[in-house]
């Protein structure tokens, strides 16, 4: 079996006795008798490296592997430049804890304070925290911002991403507060239905950009709107559109959220991920999670610490807004070394290849007879088909390597980042070509 | 040392992506930002100078010992990091069709059988992505069950006034009020207490067991029986699970639900602050309402993030309960109660332990008395042992205990390991006496000395900007 305890069983005879015990049941004698252990738990014996390596190796052989991957829906495909794997591996990044003693930490403080500070220039906002789990708890704990005694209801776009609205729905049931979802209309939010609904107790809007079918909103007038009734308006953007796309702050939004998954992290089945959420200078007091900040120390140099933490529920306990502590720390480390590796340009090719890709597939899929796009608005990575055969479509395409789109009612959700090439591009318009001709 | 951004050459790049193969397409000029953002042009040299500059200035556990109480900071090994980048894991979509992710399935079964087997649960979820975030899926299970009754009237969650500030933070993050009960003096739960705050609006308790001065809750069945006497749930907060694990199981104290940190007991890598994986067991009754993803899994129930959880970090704890098996977990117990023991009885003498008694897998020391004597405060200790290489134990936590120390040593350091920290805090015992300034001071051979916090909280610096 494995073990990583030093210690040799000589050794843990001398430290027993040198505790006046002679037996580790001795350590447990609080422990009820009737409760106490008194079998082996039903697990397999420990193994060696090489056996569990290979166990779990065995494990990973079993899921497959595609080559080509054209399904996105809140995870994203794209180039995850070597440095980008290598870096957070170095064992002083990794096995660290939360930076609480800020002299033994400045290198990962610095690293969280480089990371704000990107996060703010896609954003365009003035604070950004060390990150939250996900896209869709850092959506919620926005939503959760915004609430107070009056203002009580939370309006979502219908064109969210469901795991987006159910996450946001059960932060709202937690705290006994109301989510109301805004219909869409052409596969955009529906801004007359948004000006209906947006009433006195309306504490904000939610709207992702671009949204779950691919298409960009109306933003800054969706923002407008929200802002004229006194909400506060959230958006929920992809980071490499940000790259290329107008800003949330320049849309009007009070904060500006997201999933950072397409930072310089795997797809990894759903995880970990990075939500990523940032503010303006006036809500600053009220964003939840860490938030590392710049000071001096006692003579004067540059120092990073873990700030403004008067806002967090190990000072506030039950009057904090969140009971966050630890977040996606090494994430946001990755995400913030991937878009130092991109770089500016880096990152508006990644969005524009991205963005170009999805086109040539759209318009190659819709000059196949049966196939034509759901949505008439401006897309940016991803878009609906409506077809039929949509099932035998995408067993063709996994016959080939090739992960199609996403199934939703009627059509497929389709996704192309730079990855993909063109010729893979070429061959699944050709695969469906065939199986809708049969 | 310089800031990324401040190493930054205009028109310097790395070579990663190749030309576009496919015509352009063109962004509606009313969607297109007004100007890139200025994020730092670098040569991959410079960046991987950068970061190992920032790596240099960071302590973690596989670097040397850190005691930090409630943390469990044991070694992180190397084959769970080496699973959890093989490309069958990392590859795979979240929404990718079941047959393609049978081996996620695997993970995920296998991981939740063992996991439930060690904490006397019958099902689990994965989705929440660490201990508070479990905690909150926890006590919603609480409030869905007697909702699920029709039983309204159950308001007030019971947390331990030594708990960890994430319990009453969840409890009101779940809609209900919370109940501090003061702790005996033996540190653990008052039962007269309990009784007198038991009743009809009690939704359940929260509590960790062993608790946060690291004693193992005696009354524990008593305590348990009397919150499902008055109709309440009992949530076990696992953070401190490394004591007794394989050795005493959640579920047979009484507990109806839990999480456990994986990132704690299960030696996943603590990232710096996260990643983690904070996996809710339940019994039967509460399996209902566990959270599903709505597009991995089925719509219809409440969820706390997209899909499935932090997959990758629940690779690495099963790589470890692999590792260690049935034997190996018990064991593991044992030598963390073992080591705690053995370095407070190391510091007994000269150090006060708050507890002068039998702990579990961490122990408190009260400095009080060192305070009154020499002026040199838990802070100062702490900040001393810095510059000896030693990351400090927790500091005034919890809360009953003053200027507390709170040291966890776990199981993955050795006696030689153990004897040289007690060296060091009894030298540092006796400097208190020789030379407090110096340790007003400490530390004094790092990259900075003390920050300045209260600067940074009133003029808030929260992002580099460049000089005008």
């Amino acid at each position: 079996m494995g073990s990583y305890i030093p210690s040799t069983p000589a050794q843990r005879q001398e430290m027993l006795q040198a505790i006046g015990l002679s037996s580790f049941r001795e350590l447990y004698g609080d422990v009820p008798a009737e409760m106490y252990l008194d079998r082996p738990l039903a697990l397999p014996s420990g193994m060696s490296e090489l056996e569990a390596g290979r166990a779990v190796r065995a494990m990973a052989a079993k899921n497959r592997v595609y080559d080509v991957i054209l399904r996105g829906a809140g995870a994203y495909d794209h180039y995850i430049p070597s440095i980008v794997k290598y870096i957070p591996a170095k064992e002083e990044f990794l096995t660290a804890y939360t930076p609480y003693q800020a002299e033994m930490s400045q290198g990962l403080l610095q690293s969280i304070f480089e990371y704000q500070t990107m996060i703010c220039m896609l954003t365009g906002m003035d604070v950004s925290n060390a990150s939250v789990y996900d896209g869709a708890t850092a959506a919620a704990e926005a939503a959760a911002m915004c609430r107070d005694r009056k203002r009580r209801v939370t309006l979502v776009s219908a064109t969210t991403h469901p795991d987006v609205i159910n996450t946001i729905r059960t932060y709202c049931y937690g705290t006994g507060d109301e989510l109301r979802i805004v219909p869409e209309k052409d596969g955009k939010t529906d801004p007359d239905a948004l000006r209906e609904m947006l009433t006195a107790d309306t504490a904000s809007f939610y709207v992702q950009q671009p949204n779950f079918h691919g298409l960009f909103e109306d933003a800054e007038a969706l923002g407008a709107a929200v802002h004229e009734a006194g909400a506060m308006y959230i958006m929920g953007c992809n980071p490499i559109a940000l790259a290329i796309m107008k800003t949330p702050r320049d849309c009007g939004a009070d904060i500006a959220v997201g999933e950072g998954q397409p930072l310089g992290l795997p797809l990894a089945a759903g995880g970990p991920y990075l939500g990523y959420m940032a503010t303006t200078e006036k809500h600053m007091r009220k964003l939840p999670g860490r938030i590392v900040g710049e000071t001096t120390d006692d003579e004067g140099r540059r120092a990073y610490v873990l700030s403004l933490q008067a806002r967090e529920q190990h000072i506030r306990r039950e009057k904090a807004g969140s009971n966050i502590c630890s977040n996606e720390a090494l994430c946001a480390l990755t995400a913030g070394l991937y878009m130092a590796a991109m770089g500016p340009d880096g990152m508006a090719q990644a969005a524009k290849q991205s963005m170009a890709k999805a086109h040539y597939l759209a318009d190659a899929l819709c000059a196949i007879d049966g196939v034509k796009l759901r949505y008439s608005g401006a897309f940016f990575h991803e878009f609906v088909t409506d077809m039929p055969k949509t099932e035998e479509v995408l067993s063709a395409l996994s016959r080939a390597g090739i992960l199609g789109g996403l199934s939703v009612e009627g059509g497929i959700l389709w996704c192309a980042t730079e990855k993909v090439t063109k010729a893979a591009l070429d061959k699944t318009a050709a695969i469906v070509k065939e199986v809708l001709a049969k | 040392m310089k800031l990324i951004f401040e190493k930054s050459v205009p028109g310097r790049h790395c070579s990663l992506l190749p030309a576009c193969d496919v015509p352009e397409a063109t962004l509606p000029a009313s969607l297109c930002r007004d100007t890139a953002p200025a994020l730092p042009e670098m040569s991959e040299t410079d960046i991987s100078r950068h970061y190992t500059e920032l790596c240099q200035q960071v302590h973690g556990v596989n670097c040397g010992f850190y005691p930090l109480g409630s943390c469990t900071m044991k070694y992180n090994p190397r084959i769970d990091e080496e699973m959890a980048a093989l490309e069958g894991f990392t590859a795979v979509h979240p929404l990718a069709p079941a047959a393609d992710q049978q081996g996620v399935q695997e993970v995920l079964d296998t991981a939740k059988q063992y996991l439930c087997e060690i904490a006397g649960m019958d099902d689990m979820t994965f989705q929440p992505a660490a201990g508070a975030h479990g905690e909150f899926t926890g006590v919603l299970l609480i409030k869905q069950y007697h909702e699920s009754r029709g039983d309204h009237k159950r308001t007030k969650i019971i947390v331990p006034d030594s708990a960890h500030g994430t319990n009453p933070a969840t409890a009101a993050m779940c809609g209900y009020q919370v109940v501090n009960i003061a702790s005996g003096p033996d540190g653990c739960v008052d039962l007269d207490a309990l009784r007198a705050v038991l009743g009809e609006d009690t939704a359940g308790l929260m509590l960790t067991n062993p608790n946060t001065v690291g004693i193992f809750d005696h009354n524990i069945l008593e305590i348990t029986r009397l919150v499902h006497e008055a109709g309440g749930l009992c949530y076990y907060d696992g953070a401190n699970l490394n004591a007794v694990m394989g050795v005493v199981r959640p579920g047979d104290m009484g507990f109806d639900c839990i999480h456990m940190n994986l990132h704690k007991t299960f030696a996943t890598p603590h990232g710096g602050g996260g990643p983690g994986a904070g996996a809710v067991g339940c019994k039967a009754f509460l399996a209902p309402f566990l959270p599903h993803s709505a597009t991995a899994e089925e719509p219809g129930h409440l969820q706390v993030r997209s899909f499935r959880g932090n997959f990758l970090v629940v690779v690495r704890a099963l790589t470890y309960l692999l590792t260690l098996g049935r034997e190996g977990i018990p064991e593991a117990a044992q030598n963390a109660v073992l080591n705690a023991n053995y370095l407070m009885a190391r510091l007994k003498g000269t150090y006060t332990p708050a507890y002068d008694r039998v702990c579990m897998h961490e122990f408190v020391l009260d400095l009080s008395d060192l305070k009154k004597a020499t002026g040199v405060t838990a802070l100062d200790v702490s900040k001393s042992l810095i510059d000896e290489g030693i990351h400090p134990p927790t500091m005034y936590f919890p809360l009953i205990v003053h200027e507390a120390l709170m040291l966890e040593p776990t199981e993955t350091e050795g006696p030689e390991t153990l004897d040289h920290a007690a060296d060091v805090l009894r030298m540092l015992y006796q400097k208190a006496y020789d030379d407090a300034e110096a340790m007003h001071t400490a530390p004094h051979h790092m990259p900075i000395g003390r920050p300045d916090e209260v600067k940074a909280a009133r003029h808030p610096v929260v992002r580099w900007q460049p000089e005008e």
